[in-house]
């Protein structure tokens, strides 16, 4: 067990936890952010998606040591201009089905419009394919990016 | 408007927790195959025997809160079946407040499944809406001393229409509450709807897009310890001895128990590690040391089960459906045609692992909070395993991340209940997700002897579909009875509209002790690939185009036809392809509804075939949200492509081959095609379902579009479509 420093969504919050703990289950179950989910437990799904540094990373394959000092944000710190956009687009779109892979699905979206405003539709697929939706909700999501990218103009 | 005076403002009662008098009403029964006339109750007697069970209250301050007994697994219940009610009621889905039941007897029939929700509730839960808008307007004209004809109801507040005077419905509570309940509401006209047939955002959706929505797996009941739990992989193994020092010595660990979870008549033992965070619980996990007692089980392999299925198709079985003479045909016509089609078992894999939170309150009283697709599933199962009575336990129906059929069962919440028990603290039970992918229970494989006889002049003459399968039932249920066919397991096979002169369907059963279950569309997800391949392959063989091969077999008018007529214009069937595609149809028709899909497939240069694009035409006769209606058969073609072409669950030495996303892969964007769906809602006296008919027509569809691109036909699933050419 170790002081770890964490800095999510602009909150400093110090916890006493074992440093391999995956950054997720800090997350969700020491600070109490439910947003962010579990989905696979080894980085194949994306559904545990936040940003560190605003890098997309999966929280469930990172030890929370490594995200020490560092700003974290999650679903529930989505804040920027581009950030709204994505919200705005995936209702605009009426993405998400049972909606609980959508906060790794729009944590990528956003990493991926931070670094190219108007991606193509390879783009996105590469951007976007380590995120699972087991309801398909696929289509939904690529016309929602580039909705999100128009509105962010 | 028509009134029952037995029934009196006994209908009406002052709940407590809200603001003085509230309007609440409700019917007796949420049938499940029919739509019976809503029965108001006599709230005063419900209240005393059930608890309270309205489907509507509207308080003094004008809030209105809708009860939604169907579970919202992403199908979409949470905006279309409280919306049946709202539309009735003149109040927008976004002004009222959504309330899950919870399994409570009242409120009869609650499960999320067969694609039912919205076609069981059409009917009684208008009528209920209806019934709330007579009184409110019956109450304001009273009030303002003028005829009832002069009133109408809109955005929540009742209008006099000549003299525009307003009231909100909280200020029509009190009176409304002390008249007769209409027993025969007038429904709307359909032309007059505002919310029914249009496509209006999901409630839910707004949650789902800022981390707000709250799944089971976020439920934080105050002093909640964590568990996992190690079960053996190999079913039907037996607990020898277990050391659980390792796992007590992993900081975090409280408590180390053994566990059990009841599947059907299956009861599987685990060792279940308790600890106050879930990091710590599955790190505790990791350091037992269990001996299992494989019982002979480790010998279990998917390559010699199979063989035993193609075995077993030398048998007659029992017959599901006979028609005509097929025995006599198939002997007498020249023209025959065999084939053999294979399905594996796949995994449910919803992205919400499966997982439940349970606290005791005391010895005889338990909380849960889950998702699931039937509060009153797991009702039953913790009544049955604990030994409580169903009233003393109450579910907290979460937004479910996910269902096809796997929360359907109530194996992980019983568990979870013994658990917690023991523990005497609230627990969350989270399933890793090997625990998902290899602790079943599974989509049942099945495999379909075809056979078919055409007549010189290319009609089919004698036509047999035989399903040789385990059954969901058989592995559920321990009184399943073998002498009869069992219907899940050939289901549609014999309902198809095709007109076979001569046609004997039948089954075969193989007893297996893998848990199996319904997955989304059931036993149609599997057996709609070999009929509608079938039908393929005798149109080629009668050398006509398989579309027109299929609507010749339809001769009568019926929605399949109209069906198939409709994704001829809709996919443009008769217009050219680019050089390198091909396309291939397929309808199936089953319980839940009805589809017919188009699927377009093109080589590509390194040898693989590329999905391009899906055509789908869905038949409802009536539609509640088009929109969703889209994203629903969009979403069955992405799970019905991901089980044709990815991993289906492989055993080796008695346990899933297959465990986490590496192995057990699904479909992901850059492999989805351009989805295109159209739908039928012409007001027919049937509605069809919606989350399920999108699915049966996909694997036929594409493995069709396969042959036509690249002669080759697909008989066996999964197909791998970077080596088909």
């Amino acid at each position: 067990m170790a002081n770890i420093t964490l800095t999510v969504n602009g909150k400093v919050h110090s916890i006493d936890v074992d440093p391999q703990m995956p950054l997720l289950w800090a997350i969700r179950d020491v600070i109490g952010l439910k947003g962010t989910k579990f989905g696979c437990g080894i980085a194949q799904c994306g559904a545990c998606t936040v940003h560190l540094e605003g890098t997309p990373i999966r929280s469930c394959s990172f030890p929370v040591a490594g995200a020490a000092g560092k700003k974290i944000t999650t679903i529930e710190g989505l804040s920027e201009k581009i950030d709204s956009a994505v919200q705005r687009a995936w209702i605009e779109q009426q993405v998400p089905q049972c909606g609980y892979c959508q906060s790794g699905q729009i944590m990528s979206a956003a990493a991926l419009l931070k670094s190219k405003p108007n991606p193509t539709d390879a783009d996105i697929d590469a951007a976007m394919a380590g995120n699972i939706c087991r309801c398909g909700t696929y289509q939904r999501v690529k016309k929602a990016i580039h909705r999100a990218a128009e509105l962010a103009k | 408007m028509k009134t029952t005076s037995s029934l009196d403002r006994r209908n009406f009662i002052r709940l407590s927790g809200l603001t003085g008098a509230a309007l609440a009403l409700g019917f007796r029964s949420f049938a499940s195959d029919e739509v019976a006339e809503p029965v108001l109750y006599n709230m005063e007697t419900v209240s005393e025997s059930f608890g309270v069970t309205p489907f509507v209250i509207i308080d003094k301050t004008g809030l209105i809160t809708i009860m939604n007994p169907k579970p919202e697994m992403g199908q979409g219940t949470f905006q279309s079946v409280p919306s049946l009610i709202a539309e009735e009621l003149e109040v927008a889905i976004d002004k009222v407040i959504i309330k899950q039941t919870g399994g409570e007897a009242a409120y009869g029939q609650q499960t999320a499944g067969g694609s039912s929700s919205v076609r069981t509730g059409y009917m009684q839960l208008r009528k209920t809406g209806a019934a709330a808008r007579e009184m409110l307007i019956t109450a304001a004209s009273q009030i303002w001393q003028v005829p009832v004809t002069e009133c109408y109801a809109e955005n929540a507040m009742v209008i006099h229409k000549p003299s525009g005077k307003k009231l909100g419905y909280g200020e029509l509570v009190e009176t409304a509450s002390k008249l007769p309940v209409p027993q025969s509401p007038v429904l709307k006209k359909a032309e007059d709807f505002k919310i029914l047939g249009k496509s209006v955002d999901r409630p839910d959706i707004p949650l789902k897009v800022s981390g707000k929505a709250i799944f089971g797996i976020d439920a934080d009941v105050p002093g909640m310890v964590y568990a996992s739990v190690e079960r053996c992989p190999v079913f039907g193994s037996k607990l020898v001895s277990y050391d659980d020092k390792g796992a007590l010595a992993v900081k975090g660990v409280l408590q180390v128990i053994k566990s059990e979870r009841v599947y059907g008549k299956n009861k599987y033992e685990g060792i279940a590690v308790i600890a106050d965070n879930y990091w710590s619980a599955l790190q505790g996990r990791k350091a037992l040391k269990i001996v299992w007692d494989y019982q002979g089980f480790d010998t279990f392999n998917s390559k010699a089960y199979e063989q035993s299925l193609r075995d077993q198709s030398k048998e007659e079985g029992l017959v599901a459906h006979s028609v005509g003479d097929f025995d006599k045909a198939y002997v007498e016509t020249g023209h025959k045609l065999e084939a053999f089609y294979e399905t594996p078992m796949v995994s449910h894999s919803p992205m919400e692992p499966m997982n439940c939170t349970v606290q005791w309150h005391d010895a005889n009283t338990v909380e849960v909070w889950v998702s699931t697709q039937g509060p009153a599933i797991i009702k039953r199962e913790i009544s049955q395993t604990q030994g409580i009575a169903p009233e003393n336990i109450k579910v907290n129906v979460l937004f479910n991340g996910g269902g096809f059929g796997r929360r359907l069962a109530g194996d992980f919440a019983n568990e979870a209940a013994g658990i917690a028990k023991v523990v005497g603290k609230p627990v969350k039970v989270i399933w890793t997700r090997e625990d998902d992918t290899q602790m079943g229970p599974f989509r049942p494989m099945t495999y379909s002897a075809m056979k078919g006889a055409l007549s010189p002049d290319g009609k089919v003459v004698a036509f047999q579909h035989k399903v040789i399968s385990p059954s969901i039932g058989a592995t559920q249920n321990a009184k399943y009875d073998k002498t009869k066919v069992d219907k899940t397991m050939v289901e549609g096979i014999s309902e198809q509209k095709y007109e076979f002169p001569n046609m004997k369907n039948a089954f075969v059963l193989s007893e297996t002790h893998i848990p199996l279950a319904p997955w989304r569309s059931v036993t149609s997800s599997t057996l709609a690939f070999a009929h509608e391949c079938f039908i393929d392959e005798l149109a080629i063989q009668a050398k006509k185009d398989p579309l027109a091969f299929r609507l010749e077999l339809m001769s009568k008018e019926s929605d399949a036809r109209k069906v198939l007529l409709k994704i001829k214009e809709f996919s443009k069937w008769d217009q050219p392809l680019p050089k390198g595609w091909g396309r291939g149809v397929a309808q199936y028709e089953f319980f839940a509804g009805l589809a017919a899909h188009v699927v377009e497939v093109s080589r590509q240069a390194n040898g693989s075939v590329k999905v391009e694009k899906v055509y789908c035409v869905i038949d409802l006769g009536t539609v509640v949200n088009p929109d969703n209606v889209k994203a629903q058969v969009e979403g069955a073609v992405v799970m019905g492509i991901t089980a044709a072409v990815k991993d289906g669950i492989i055993f080796e030495k008695g346990k899933s081959v297959q465990t986490n996303f590496q192995n057990n892969k699904m479909l992901r964007i850059n492999e989805m095609p351009k989805v295109e769906v159209l739908i039928l809602a012409d007001g027919g006296p049937v509605i069809k379902g919606v989350g399920e008919p999108g699915l049966p027509p996909v694997a036929p569809a594409l493995a069709n579009a396969v042959f036509a691109a690249t002669g080759k036909r697909i008989r066996r699933l999964p197909m791998d479509l970077t080596k088909l050419i």
